[in-house]
C-alpha cells in the first residue's frame, strides 16, 4: 500500500480581486515508503498549496489526502514541515528548537538529549547546539529546521523550497546535507522546488506540474544510483534529465507569465 | 573630522557620543533657561531661575512635604497602573490570540480609549467621592483601555509561520497558547507596559489637580494658586525624574529578560 495518496484534491479560494480564483484542479499521485518525490513547477502553479494540504494547514476544496490509509482532516506530528521563511523559535537555543517536538511528547530528558545529539551531529552543527538562532546564518538555520522535523520521526517530511532563501553555493552544500540525512533515515519526503537542478539532484520521481490552476503534467523517473556527490550534476544522464525537465517546466512559465 | 555616516539612516553611532548628545540636549535647555532668568529677559514670578528652584526644592525637601507628595503619587501611580496591567495585559492576550474575543471587545474599548479621562473626573468623584480610589480610578482609565489594545497588538505579531511549524511537530492548541504566543509576544508586553506607565505620570497630575489634597500634582496646582512658579518647576522636573528612572528600569528588565532578541527586535 502507497504510504500517502494524494486524491483528486482541488484547491479554489475567493479573492477580492479575480473572484474565484482555481489554485489547484484534480491533483492525484501516490507516493511509496522511503521514496524521496520533488514537486517541480513555476511559481504560483499550488504546489505550495498542495503541500499545506497534505500538511493539514488548509482544507482542499475536494478530494482527500490519505497517510497509511487514514485520512488527514489536520496538522500532525506524523507529517513533519519545513518552511521556506525561517521559523526556529527564537528564544530557544540550538538544542532546545530541535528537541521542541520531542518534548511535546513528553520524553524524559535524557532521551531528547540522546536524540537531539544524534541530529546536531548529523548537520554539523554540534558546536553550535547552545547558540541562539540571532546568532546563525540562513543555511545553519535550515539545517537546524530539518533536524528539528527529523528529531520528531515524522512519518512523512514535507519541504516547502526550504533552500529557496540561500545563496546558489550554500543551496548546493544544502542538498548534499538533506541526501545526507535522509540516506540515514530514509524518510518519505515531499519537497518542493521551482529549481530544476535541485528537483533532479534529490529525487527518485519529479513531479512536474503545470502553471495555475496547477496539476501533475508529467513524471520524471531519476534513475541515478545513491548515494549523489554533487559531480553527478554535470554527468551526461543528468544533464540528459535536467533538459527534458526544463522543457517541460518553460512550457508552463512561459504560460504563467502569459497569466500575469 | 565630522564622519558622514553620522547622518547614514539607521546607522549605528558610537555609544559615547549617542549619551553625549542625550547630555548635551539637557545642557542647552539648561542654558538657554539660564540665559532668558539671569539676563531679566523673563521676570522670576513667570520663569524662576535655576538657584531659586533648586533653593525651593531643597527646603520642600526639609519640610518633608515632598517626600510626603511624591510617595502618595507614586502609590496614585503605582496602584492605578497594576491594575490596568493585571486586567489589561490578560485581556489583550486574549483578544490577540482569539478571533472571538477581538470582535468581541476590541470596538467597545476602541471607542472607549478617545472619551478623555479627565472629562470623567466629575462622574468619577460623583461616584466615588475624592479619595484614593478616585484617583486611582482616573489613572486606570486613562491607561487600561490603550494597553489592552497594545498588548492585543503584541500578541497579534506572532509570525503565523511559528504556529504553523508548532503544530505539524505536534503541538496542541495550548501548547500553541503557552509555548509558542507567549514567549514570543512577551517582549512586546513588557515594552507596552514600559509606555503606558509613562501615560500614567500624566494622567496623575490630571487627577491630582482636581479635588486633591495631597500629591505632586496637588502641590503643583497649589503653587501656582499662591504664585510659587519656583515650586511649580520643583514638582514637574520630580515627575520628569521619576518617569526616567521608571523607564531605565523597564528597559535594564528588558535586555536582561530578553537575550534572544537581535540587533532588529527580533
Amino acid at each position: 500500500m502507497a504510504k500517502l495518496e494524494i486524491d483528486g484534491v482541488t484547491k479554489s479560494f475567493n479573492t477580492a480581486r479575480a473572484g474565484r480564483v482555481e489554485a489547484l484542479s484534480t491533483v492525484s499521485f501516490t507516493v511509496g515508503e522511503g521514496e524521496f518525490i520533488t514537486l517541480l513547477g513555476p511559481s504560483g502553479c499550488g504546489k505550495s498549496t498542495l503541500l499545506r494540504i497534505i500538511a493539514g494547514l488548509e482544507e482542499p476544496s475536494s478530494g482527500e489526502v490519505r497517510l497509511d490509509g487514514r485520512p488527514i482532516t489536520g496538522p500532525g506530528p506524523e507529517r513533519g514541515m519545513v518552511f521556506q521563511s525561517y521559523t526556529l523559535f527564537p528564544w530557544l537555543t540550538v538544542r532546545q528548537n530541535i528537541e521542541f517536538g520531542l518534548e511535546l511528547k513528553g520524553l524524559p530528558r535524557s532521551e531528547r538529549r540522546a536524540v537531539a545529539d544524534r541530529y546536531l551531529n548529523l548537520i554539523g552543527l554540534s558546536a553550535f547546539e547552545n547558540a541562539l538562532p540571532k546568532n546563525l546564518s540562513g543555511g545553519m538555520k535550515q539545517r537546524v529546521a530539518i533536524a528539528r522535523a527529523l528529531a520528531n520521526d515524522p512519518e512523512v517530511l514535507l519541504m516547502d523550497e526550504p533552500f529557496g532563501a540561500l545563496d546558489a553555493q550554500t543551496r548546493a552544500v544544502m542538498q548534499e546535507v538533506l541526501l545526507g540525512a535522509w540516506e540515514e533515515s530514509r524518510k518519505t519526503i515531499l519537497f518542493v522546488t521551482h529549481d530544476v537542478e535541485e528537483a533532479i539532484f534529490l529525487a527518485d520521481r519529479v513531479l512536474v506540474m503545470t502553471a495555475r490552476p496547477g496539476k501533475i503534467k508529467a513524471v520524471i523517473e531519476v534513475r541515478l544510483p545513491r548515494p549523489r556527490p554533487f559531480s553527478l550534476k554535470t554527468a551526461p544522464e543528468f544533464l540528459r534529465l535536467k533538459e527534458e525537465a526544463l522543457a517541460l517546466i518553460r512550457e508552463e512559465t512561459l504560460k504563467a507569465v502569459q497569466m500575469g | 573630522m565630522l564622519n558622514p555616516k553620522l547622518f547614514a539612516p539607521k546607522e549605528d553611532i558610537p555609544r559615547g557620543l549617542y549619551t553625549a548628545l542625550g547630555l548635551a540636549c539637557f545642557l542647552t535647555i539648561l542654558l538657554i533657561w539660564s540665559l532668558l532668568t539671569y539676563t531679566g529677559l523673563v521676570a522670576p514670578m513667570f520663569l524662576p531661575r535655576p538657584d531659586q528652584a533648586l533653593k525651593a526644592g531643597l527646603s520642600l525637601l526639609q519640610g518633608g512635604s515632598l517626600t510626603t507628595d511624591t510617595a502618595l503619587s507614586v502609590f496614585r501611580v503605582s496602584a492605578g497602573f497594576f491594575l490596568a496591567a493585571a486586567l489589561g495585559v490578560p485581556l489583550g492576550i486574549l483578544m490577540g490570540t482569539l478571533k472571538v474575543f477581538e470582535g468581541l471587545f476590541e470596538p467597545v474599548i476602541g471607542f472607549i480609549r478617545y472619551l478623555p479621562a479627565s472629562a470623567f473626573i466629575p462622574l468619577f468623584i460623583l461616584w466615588l467621592g475624592l479619595g484614593e480610589i478616585e484617583k486611582i480610578a482616573v489613572i486606570f482609565f486613562g491607561t487600561f483601555f490603550q494597553l489592552t489594545l497594545m498588548v492585543m497588538d503584541a500578541t497579534k505579531n506572532t509570525p503565523m509561520e511559528l504556529i504553523e511549524v508548532s503544530y505539524t511537530l505536534g503541538a496542541s492548541r495550548r501548547d500553541v497558547f503557552f509555548k509558542v504566543i507567549l514567549p514570543y509576544a512577551l517582549p512586546g508586553i513588557v515594552d507596552t507596559l514600559r509606555i503606558t506607565f509613562g501615560w500614567a505620570w500624566t494622567y496623575l497630575v490630571v487627577a491630582e489637580i482636581v479635588g486633591a489634597t495631597s500629591g505632586l500634582g496637588f502641590m503643583i496646582m497649589q503653587s501656582s494658586r499662591f504664585l510659587r512658579p519656583e515650586r511649580i518647576i520643583v514638582g514637574i522636573l520630580v515627575i520628569g525624574l521619576l518617569g526616567m528612572i521608571t523607564d531605565a528600569l523597564f528597559k535594564l528588565i528588558y535586555r536582561l529578560s530578553f537575550p534572544w532578541l537581535g540587533k532588529e527586535g527580533r
